[in-house]
């Protein structure tokens, strides 16, 4: 078993996910106000006693909002990357078990795929779908399954004609049989580290989207979206802008020592010492 | 070096059949057509706008002709005239009966962001070098703990939070720098000499922005590339011959460390594209991706497929360029011994 204690970062990683994660789960208990109760007595408060992290322009509690905001930029990471990591594994599997043209044609695909700037095919799709939560993670899911399916390819490909696969082929295992029990299974560490970093990154994509509107959209909450009004009000209300950019730095930061330190925990070749 | 050109360039056409039916496929995402979702969800849209959008993409054609003349469109690179901005032709100028020329709306923007990505890649280049090979110098040391921390939150940190921040700090607090636009009011008065030094001024933060988020990569990517080096055969026979340590660092190990980069740079094109709408829709900086994200907020359709069809033969053009530099410069590549 691998001595977790010696990969500190990938603690310190996991402690930020999970806080987070708790966050999220019992917002609706510890959040001290309603996410999008409007307030006209309470507008553009400074942080206080009773307003934790100030109040926006209309008098909602920026601590609630970011409470209920953690919940988005959660959901919308697993949501985008699970339809990523599907996507990802099934063409992958399929070009490295069975090459031929099929490889070439998916590959290809990958390419022209990677060649459109992927920030304006979200935002082009987008242009022609309505903005919405739903929208935003199936398009970033769609957009960026290319590195899982290399990366399935290329595992698929190196344990291919290993032994222990052409035993259990020469004993008369099934194709599907080969790819789910015995290939997937040996490719999985590099497919959740690459998730974890992909998590990072659609929580990024989705802030910037939900920041220039084109994402979650008012009155729901999401980090994204309370920078938009921090940029408003950026000459009277710093809180509003710090605080939701610390959390997606956070966040982000979190995923990506996580899922460094997990690649280094499980592949001690790619570990700087 | 003939014989991989002439591959690389034919390597182009799947990819440019390929571009043209994702792009293809995106104008046919939303559900009908979308001359009726556009109706949907903007009640305004009158039916003569309708009609247009109809006869720009050949709506009542049957799928397979409609295909064609999109090819067609993208072959003469002719996007039509935009629906928002008083009937300007989307990619290059024309000039009506009179003479009178009206320029192409990514004529005039791509010039500024290409600007601002080459200066963001020499910003990048000048910065992450250094770093990266400090880094690998001093491995596990305090300089190398140091530059490893700021590679880490320069992948979490969000640009336009960044980019919002030292807005608000040298923009309102101090009111050192501009905050918005690339000319100041009377900029057309100026000498050349104050002109340059404007535009420079507006440029500082934005390019600032959009090669910070790309520095951490570069200079992670410098610094695995030179431990990588250091342990190869080749650095021990220079330094058992007796070679310095200059020679053998900044002669032998840094010219191959830094052969992959100019990929990663051709990879690094779409990000770079991409990443401009952020940044020059905070900076109100008239290029690409301002243009773009207006053109999505106004759903003004030629725009859009324009500018995501130039993209993306910018991105296949820059990935050439890499590709080719590369064969250039490393001739295992170009006499096909490795990949």
């Amino acid at each position: 078993m691998i001595n977790i204690r010696r990969y500190p970062l990938a603690i310190i990683g996991f402690i930020i996910i999970a806080s987070i994660l708790l966050l999220a789960l019992i917002a609706p208990l510890i959040a001290p106000y309603d996410p999008n109760a409007i307030n006209v007595k309470a507008i553009l408060l400074s942080p206080n006693n009773s307003h934790f992290m100030g109040t926006d322009g209309l008098g909602r509690d920026v601590f609630s909002r970011m409470l209920y905001g953690s919940r988005i930029s959660l959901m919308v990471g697993f949501v985008a990357v699970g339809i990523a990591t599907v996507i990802g594994i099934i063409l992958g599997a399929i070009a490295g078990f069975y090459r031929g043209w099929i490889d070439t044609l998916i590959m290809r695909l990958v390419d022209v795929m990677l060649s459109i700037p992927t920030f304006f095919l979200i935002l082009a799709v987008i242009a022609f779908l309505t903005p919405s939560i739903w929208n935003i993670m199936i398009v970033i899911g769609l957009t960026s399954w290319m590195g899982v399916t290399r990366l399935v390819r290329a595992e698929f490909l190196s344990l291919r004609h290993r032994e222990f696969v052409l035993a259990a082929q020469a004993l008369g295992a099934k194709d599907m049989r080969l790819i789910f029990t015995h290939l997937l299974p040996n490719s999985l560490t590099p497919i959740i580290v690459s998730s974890i970093l992909g998590i990072a990154s659609a929580v990024l994509v989705e802030s910037g989207l939900s920041f220039l509107g084109l994402g979650v959209q008012a009155p729901q909450a999401s980090w994204g979206n309370i920078l938009t009004d921090g940029k408003e009000y950026i000459q009277f209300a710093w809180w509003l802008s710090l605080f939701p950019g610390l959390a997606i730095l956070i966040t982000v930061l979190g995923y990506n020592l996580l899922g460094d330190g997990l690649r280094d925990a499980y592949n001690p070749r790619s570990s700087k010492n | 070096m003939l014989a991989y050109l002439l591959k690389r360039f034919l390597w182009m056409i799947p990819l440019l059949i390929g571009i043209s039916l994702i792009s293809f496929f995106i104008m046919h995402l939303a559900p009908g057509d979308i001359t009726t979702s556009e109706a949907s969800f903007n009640p305004k849209a009158s039916e003569e706008s309708r009609q247009k959008l109809r006869a720009l993409y050949n709506l009542d054609k049957p799928v397979i002709v409609q295909y064609s003349l999109w090819v067609k469109r993208m072959a003469t690179l002719d996007f039509g005239t935009s629906f928002a901005s008083h009937q300007r032709p989307v990619f290059w100028q024309t000039k009506d009966k009179d003479g009178n020329i009206t320029l192409g709306m990514i004529q005039e923007a791509l010039p500024i962001t290409l600007l601002i990505n080459v200066l963001s890649l020499i910003l990048i280049i000048i910065v992450a070098l250094p770093l990266g090979v400090i880094s690998a110098l001093k491995q596990n040391q305090l300089a190398d703990r140091s530059i490893t921390l700021f590679v880490f939150i320069g992948f979490a940190i969000p640009g336009f939070w960044l980019a919002l921040m030292l807005m608000y700090w040298t923009g309102v607090q101090h009111t050192w720098l501009p905050i918005s636009g690339l000319e100041s009011m009377g900029h057309e008065n100026m000498s050349w000499l104050n002109q340059t030094c404007d535009t420079l001024k507006h440029l500082l933060l934005p390019v600032s922005i959009s090669g910070l988020t790309g520095l951490a990569g570069i200079s992670l990517f410098v610094r695995n590339g030179m431990l990588d080096v250091l342990h190869q055969d080749y650095i021990t026979t220079a330094r058992s011959k007796g070679l310095n340590e200059t020679r053998v660092i900044y002669g032998h190990a840094l010219r191959n460390a830094l052969l992959p980069l100019i990929t990663i740079f051709g990879l690094s094109i779409p990000g770079l594209i991409g990443g401009s709408v952020i940044a020059e829709s905070i900076f109100a900086i008239p290029g690409m991706g301002k243009l773009f994200y207006d053109a999505v907020l106004m759903r003004d359709f030629p725009v859009i497929m324009g500018i995501l069809t130039i993209g993306a033969l910018l991105t296949m053009i820059g990935n050439l360029i890499a590709d080719v530099a590369y064969a250039w410069a490393d001739p295992r590549v170009r006499r096909g011994v490795i990949k």
